[in-house]
């Protein structure tokens, strides 16, 4: 399991097309990738665009993102770079 | 030149071409025998959909501009969703077809966005719902959206609340219906949106008016289509001048409503759902005396949560920025047919299961909305009115109601603002026991409609009695006396929020009366205002 934290500097937070973005990147990912916001108690699947846009991330907010399965050394790192470019 | 006449409901003169909106056809699960072959019509019209919006896309980037093109590209990308997809395969694998699981999941996805504290997701409500009505569209071969591309007249047999509410009002200039009544939705909706309209006419509703030119006369009642031109010009100068008298209004605009003699009232505005705001500012209300709820409830397959009316009532409470807004509870009955509320017909629904009635019967309906609205008062000035009482008892149960619901919010650790509970006046029974109502209540609001309705035995809706109906009937304002004059001698505020508040030729004897506050089509504000200004009582 690979996890990291991250603070959305985009003032329109997880918005729609960025978040479609996310959700397009990692469609062929093996391992189970979840997106957290602890201080709100939300999490979703980051595979699912529309309850990842649910959960009204905002500019600020602290995610923590979980990636856990067979290909997570290698992708681990390539979606936090995506979060650092993309929120 | 058709010449043809109806109920006027608001003056003014429009003049625009005519859009026939005909009865959407009800979605009804026609269930499917062959689930293979529907997931695959659905398969198909999933890709259909996809080529649509890429061609739309390309032409939005091209004509309107690339801000406009990315709301395509969010709906191309919830058609990709797998909580959207799984939901509707999965549906469709328990025997539903295609279309009527894509309405039902998109529904449910677009009250969840709906519910969400942040503005900007809100709104995707409307995408998810503009890509569900695609789909249908695709898998029925019908059209489920009604589209104006300019300003046009609206023509229709009549409208329910959920129809209007899919039109887009700016492009509104009149309403005629054959069917309705003054006090029917599309009537009340004229008068809030200030544009003329009629209803009861005679017109012979066809598809081939769309796009004829129309005059309506919501001053005579009359209607024209495809007009001669000396029939245009009397109209046009018709409408010019009904233009200047309200340009004569403006005057009132920001003063206070104060007679000569010094008596003040407060001018209210009456309204059905949180987008009427902008009619609030821009009719001057110095409140809302009456904010319906009903438009929460109707025009879908559910009951709508917690989180959806709290998010509607704040939305409300924080445009009115500290101004009083009164919030009717639910007030439904048979006649208003609404599905999922299980309602069994009744011979005599203004008689029957119906507003409070239901709430303090099915508690539950009644918990979710007063949680909202509590949740919601921490954010404004909010004040609650109860509908349809009779009797003391009730309203000593809901006030108990109303403070188990405070407790319990409290201890949830959520604030909750003061709010004033009244009632509505609108039964002969609690306008003739005002006296002891007065006591448990911090204020009366007398809805006209109906207390005239019940006191008189006419039924409104019915043209015949039209000859037997005096507004102004003697027992009316003896009535509306005696619940001002109980209402100040236990120290609380009367206000009227039914038509006869509007009634100009009354403005006089409710200010003799003595009402604190008088509830009316925010449209109608400024002319009332002048009225009150100008009296000499």
């Amino acid at each position: 399991m690979k996890t990291f934290d991250y603070t959305i500097k985009d003032e329109l937070g997880i918005h729609a097309r960025p978040a479609g973005l996310l959700v397009k990147k990692i469609a062929g990912v093996h391992s189970s990738v979840t997106i957290e916001v602890k201080e709100k108690g939300k999490s979703a699947d980051a595979k699912r665009l529309m309850a990842v846009m649910k959960m009204a991330v905002k500019q600020g907010d602290t995610v923590t993102v979980t990636i856990e399965g067979d290909d997570e050394d290698a992708v681990a790192p390539e979606i936090e770079q995506f979060f650092k470019e993309n929120f | 030149m058709v010449v043809g006449r109806g109920r006027p409901v608001y003056e003014g003169v429009a003049i625009g071409r005519i859009y026939v909106r005909t009865k959407e056809k009800e979605l009804v699960d026609r269930k499917c025998s062959d689930i293979e072959k529907e997931l695959k019509r659905f398969e198909e019209a999933k890709e259909t959909a996809r080529a649509e919006l890429s061609a739309l896309y390309d032409k939005t980037a091209a004509e309107i501009g690339e801000e406009q093109a990315a709301i395509i590209e969010v709906q191309s990308l919830f058609l990709e969703d797998l909580d959207y997809l799984e939901g509707i395969e999965a549906m469709i694998k328990s025997g539903s077809d295609a279309a009527f699981s894509v309405h039902e999941i998109g529904d449910a996805q677009a009250s969840a966005f709906a519910a969400l504290d942040d503005e900007y997701m809100k709104a995707r409500a409307t995408d998810v719902r503009d890509i569900s009505d695609r789909l249908i569209r695709i898998l029925t071969g019908a059209d489920q959206g009604f589209r104006m591309d300019e300003p046009g007249i609206i023509v229709a047999e009549d409208l329910t609340p959920s129809e209007t509410v899919a039109l887009d009002k700016d492009k509104i200039l009149a309403f005629v219906t054959r069917q309705g009544s003054s006090n029917s939705h599309t009537a009340i909706l004229a008068r809030v949106m200030n544009i003329p309209s009629l209803v009861l006419t005679d017109i012979d509703i066809d598809p081939s008016l769309n796009g004829k030119l129309m005059i309506v006369d919501g001053f005579s009642g009359n209607y024209y289509i495809e007009p001669d031109e000396k029939t245009l010009s009397e109209m046009k100068a018709k409408q010019k001048s009904a233009g200047e008298y309200k340009a004569g209004l403006e005057q009132y605009r920001g003063k206070e409503s104060v007679s000569r003699k010094g008596r003040k009232v407060k001018l209210f505005a009456n309204i059905g759902s949180p987008s009427d705001i902008k009619y609030v500012i821009d009719g001057d209300a110095e409140g809302i005396g009456l904010l319906r709820s009903e438009f929460l409830y109707l025009g879908r397959d559910d009951f709508p949560k917690e989180d959806e009316l709290f998010e509607a009532y704040r939305t409300v409470l924080e445009a009115m920025n500290g101004k009083k807004t009164v919030i009717r509870t639910l007030d439904i009955g048979a006649d208003k047919k609404v599905a999922y509320f299980n309602l069994d017909a009744e011979e005599n629904p203004a008689l029957g299961y119906r507003g409070i009635r239901i709430c303090l019967t099915q508690k539950d309906i009644f918990r979710t909305q007063l949680r909202a609205i509590y949740r919601a008062s921490a954010y404004g000035n909010a004040a609650i009115m109860f509908p349809m009482i009779i009797s003391v008892g009730e309203v000593r149960e809901i006030k108990a109601f109303c403070k188990e619901i405070q407790d319990e919010l409290h201890a949830e650790g959520i604030k909750t603002g003061d709010v004033e509970l009244g009632i509505m006046i609108e039964t002969p029974a609690a306008a003739i026991i005002s006296d002891q109502l007065a006591h448990e209540v911090d204020f009366f609001s007398v809805g006209t409609n109906d207390l005239t309705q019940y006191t008189l035995a006419i039924d409104r809706q019915n043209e015949k009695l039209d000859a037997f109906y005096d507004a102004h009937h003697p027992a009316i304002m003896r009535l509306l006396e005696m619940i001002a004059s109980n209402a100040h001698q236990a120290g609380i505020w009367a206000g009227i929020c039914g038509e006869l508040a509007g009634d100009l030729s009354l403005t006089d004897e409710f200010l003799k009366m003595g009402y604190d506050e008088l509830s009316v089509a925010p449209s109608r504000i400024l002319e009332l205002r002048k009225n009150v200004i100008n009296s000499e009582v």
